[in-house]
């Protein structure tokens, strides 16, 4: 029945494609968020949760569709060129402001190319390391680092993730370069991490949570301004010894340059209800995220989040010289 | 007894009817969307996803397992009868299975993968009922230098694929690895042959490679003259077994599920190596070398067998430690945490009815896929009697449909069709495909790992040699060498080459 009803949305979606937009009576037709990620990963996830409560609100089906590719570049392309009608939108994390300074070549201009609906969460960032490391908590680590750069390894799960990014942080942070582990996804990276291969790394909750409660990894600090709900003993890396060290992987809710207000701020409102179902705030606990607030799920917020993500990003990134292209 | 009252708990978890009924739908929808060419598991629960919502967790799950197996099971289907594989285990049995079907034993070989397949899920899901922990732990032992050691093991005994000459092989294993190297290096982000183009920044499609190089130069070639057509329609025979070769496919089988047991438990890409190495280790032991390639009935039993196995023990990575083993996995994490339950290290204590009902749904999932897939081989026989001119055009519709929606990049499409000519141009060359896509698969990982390696290892390459595992691996892939060109097993090589001419 639900599949029927799904691929009859997407015949209609395609046969009304040439349909005008008009704001006063959308959404008329199913609306496509487009994750540039593949299905299964932790932002595919959140905005699945989102899509599901969206739908409700807006009396359409919101489907969730994976262009994945490029660190999410391709995705954000797709997006860029779509027809801007509010019936193509997409779900992008703080990639959309690094990936403005990893790729030199983007076939679209970040800052011009996009209308912006509103922040949608912002998941903290842990630093763990294998249980057997020897540190057993954030200044250790600093010191035990900084005394044996040469023989530390970082996992990451490859160039513009998330592990990628705070632990380019991390490093600029404490000053020190330590040997980079790369690998494809967080998957591999977090394996290695369980088999004590590697030594530390610093991941979203979404990967990390259920492996700290499980011991099976030692986590030295979040990366959030504030402690979290579900590791209340566990401090904030500002309070662990690096002020002012945060890390959030935040992710917006975008459409195409051009889509009108009327349709944005319908979709904001939207946005906000979502953010306010139980069923999304309880999905998102159990990942060691919140939703955003009301105030922060509106364009304007996301327009200055990402104005001034691009800008803290820059220096760091260029400083490491590290591009994905 | 812990295990029997687990088991108990989990098959009286996933036989309540609605579970069972689940779990129907699954396979069933499995197998329809394995049989269609191109289309996948990964992009089918990747569809199905949202529907997971309505539905209870455990359900949910068996579901989307059984479409797993299910599709694995049907790809083979795939394989044996148009020679087009959806994913790197059915390329082996594509080779053997597909050569059975042209000498008109299409149903014989669809038997045999059938039942080598569940005698294989038997086994494999009580491996994993009762050896799930200790296992994991033995596959947290594998590093970057134990994988390296690995994958040279699996490329030297690439070698044995070919049925005709080795430098072919050779040649064909490097032409993969090479390919392999299309994509983003992952230590520096730079861009290798992609020719400029951002599609390509994250590697050939796998899926697409291989039905432009088995599928599409397949159709092709048939379109060459009229009576290879109708020699491969008008001859199907018996769509049983017969007794002798249920004698001949008794040990492969056995040895299939003991090889991909143990690789399927490896997260990063054992799985992809168990049905290959099956198929050396069956031609290496045979008394009848020279039928491979040409129908034998160990080259079907032996991969299918592992394919199967390494299937149901993949599971083992994400059961015990929420870590996905391949992309299917990586889903189905995915859909766990819609559900509201996060994998991790204690989902068995955490949710016993979910983990042992999933394990016992394996079982019950492959009993149905054998009880509804025998009688169905005739119905898939006949879809060899299907005109060419409606049946081709259908194939490469459905192989488009299925090569784009994994990532919804055209550029994935003109792979197909650009390695359909070079498909065809190798048939035509006598180069085998099957040893191009081990080394398309392996040279990867191979590369990644090694790398890896020696970063960890601060540049000391006797990395490899002092780790215990990666050595023993090593000394393997030697001895695989030194047979492979012993001069006795040469000469018998070059003769089975001459009879082939």
């Amino acid at each position: 029945m639900t599949i029927l009803k799904a691929l009859l949305g997407a015949v209609a979606a395609v046969s009304l494609f040439s349909a005008p937009a008009s704001a006063q009576t959308y959404p008329e037709r199913t609306i496509t968020v487009i994750v540039p990620f593949s299905a299964g990963g932790p932002t595919d996830t959140v905005t699945r949760l989102v899509a599901e409560s969206m739908s409700k609100d807006l009396g359409q089906q919101v489907i969730v569709e994976n262009v994945g590719g490029a660190g999410g570049t391709l995705g954000a392309g797709r997006v860029a060129q779509a027809e801007p009608d509010g019936y193509t939108l997409l779900l992008y994390h703080i990639g959309m402001a690094t990936s403005a300074t990893l790729y030199r070549n983007l076939a679209y201009d970040t800052l011009n190319a996009f209308e912006y609906v509103g922040l949608v969460t912002e998941v903290p960032m842990t630093i763990v390391a294998r249980k057997d490391f020897e540190p057993n908590d954030l200044k250790g680590l600093i010191e035990y680092v900084k005394a044996n750069k040469d023989t530390v390894t970082v996992a990451n799960a490859g160039i513009g993730a998330a592990s990628h990014l705070c632990g380019m942080m991390f490093m600029n942070a404490i000053g020190t370069q330590l040997t980079t582990v790369p690998y494809k996804g967080t998957g591999p990276a977090m394996t290695d991490l369980l088999g004590g291969q590697v030594d530390i790394m610093c991941d979203q909750t979404t990967n990390t949570t259920k492996q700290i409660q499980g011991g099976t990894i030692k986590a030295y600090a979040v990366t959030s301004p504030k402690r979290l709900k579900i590791f209340p003993d566990l401090p904030t890396a500002s309070e662990a010894g690096l002020p002012g060290f945060e890390v959030g992987i935040w992710h917006g809710l975008y459409a195409p340059k051009g889509t009108p207000p009327e349709v944005t701020d319908r979709l904001s409102k939207s946005l906000q209800k979502a953010l306010k179902d139980e069923n999304v705030i309880a999905r998102f606990a159990e990942l060691g995220t919140e939703p955003s607030s009301e105030a922060d799920a509106t364009p304007a917020a996301l327009k200055a989040k990402l104005e001034s993500e691009i800008a803290r990003w820059k220096p760091v990134i260029e400083a490491a010289g590290e591009y994905a292209d | 007894m812990d295990l029997v009252s687990n088991l108990a708990l989990g098959f009286a978890t996933a036989a309540s009817p609605a579970n069972l009924l689940f779990c129907l739908i699954g396979v069933l929808l499995g197998t329809l969307i394995g049989v269609l060419p191109g289309i996948g598991a990964t992009a089918t629960i990747a569809m199905l996803l949202p529907i997971t919502f309505q539905l209870e967790p455990v359900s949910s799950l068996i579901m989307l397992a059984g479409i797993y197996y299910g599709a694995q099971y049907g790809g083979s289907t795939t394989a044996i009868l148009i020679n087009m594989p959806g994913e790197s285990s059915s390329a082996v049995t594509a080779i053997d299975g597909y050569q059975m079907a042209r000498n008109g034993r299409a149903g014989a070989a669809l038997a045999i993968a059938a039942l080598g397949s569940f005698f294989a899920g038997t086994v494999a899901t009580f491996l994993v009922a009762i050896f799930a922990p200790p296992l994991t732990a033995i596959a947290l032992e594998f590093g970057a230098a134990e994988y390296f050691s690995l994958m040279i093991v699996g490329l030297v005994s690439s070698v044995a694929l070919a049925h005709g000459s080795i430098v072919k092989a050779l040649a064909m294993v490097a032409l993969g690895l090479l390919l392999g190297l299309v994509g983003t290096d992952i230590y520096t982000g730079t861009p290798r042959f992609t020719l400029g183009i951002r599609e390509y920044a994250d590697g050939l499609n796998f899926v697409g490679l291989a039905v432009g190089v088995f599928g599409i130069a397949e159709i092709l070639r048939n379109l060459e003259s009229e009576k290879t057509r109708e020699v491969l329609m008008a001859r199907v025979t018996d769509l049983m077994p017969s007794r002798d070769d249920f004698k001949r496919m008794l040990a492969p089988i056995l040895r299939g599920t003991v090889i991909g047991s143990a690789l399927g438990i490896l997260p990063g890409g054992g799985a992809i190596l168990a049905a290959f190495a099956s198929y050396t280790v069956e031609k290496r032991i045979s008394d009848r070398p020279q039928d491979f390639g040409r129908g034998a009935v160990a080259g079907v039993a032996g991969p299918e067998s592992a394919n199967n196995a390494g299937a149901q023990t993949s599971f083992i990575p994400l059961l015990t430690l929420g870590i996905p083993a391949n992309p299917v996995m990586a889903l189905m994490i995915g859909a766990m945490i819609i559900q509201g339950i996060v994998p991790g290290p204690n989902v068995a204590a955490e949710q016993p009815r979910l983990f042992w009902g999933i394990i016992a749904s394996m079982w019950i999932g492959n009993l149905m896929l054998v009880v509804l897939n025998l009688p169905l081989i005739g119905l898939w026989v006949k879809l060899l009697k299907v005109p060419y001119f409606i049946l081709f055009p259908i194939i490469m519709a459905f192989s488009s449909v299925g090569v784009y929606s994994v990532n919804a990049n055209v550029y994935d499409l003109y792979a197909v069709a650009f390695f359909g000519l070079v498909g065809y141009l190798l048939l035509k060359l006598r180069c085998e495909p099957a040893p191009l896509l081990l080394g398309f698969v392996l040279g990867p990982l191979l590369e990644e790992n090694l790398r890896r390696a020696m970063i960890l290892s601060r540049g000391d390459p006797t990395t490899f040699f002092t780790r215990p595992i990666s050595a023993t691996l090593l000394a393997i892939a030697a001895v695989v060498l030194v047979v492979v060109f012993l001069p006795a097993v040469k000469a018998k090589r070059e003769e089975v080459f001459v009879e082939e001419d």
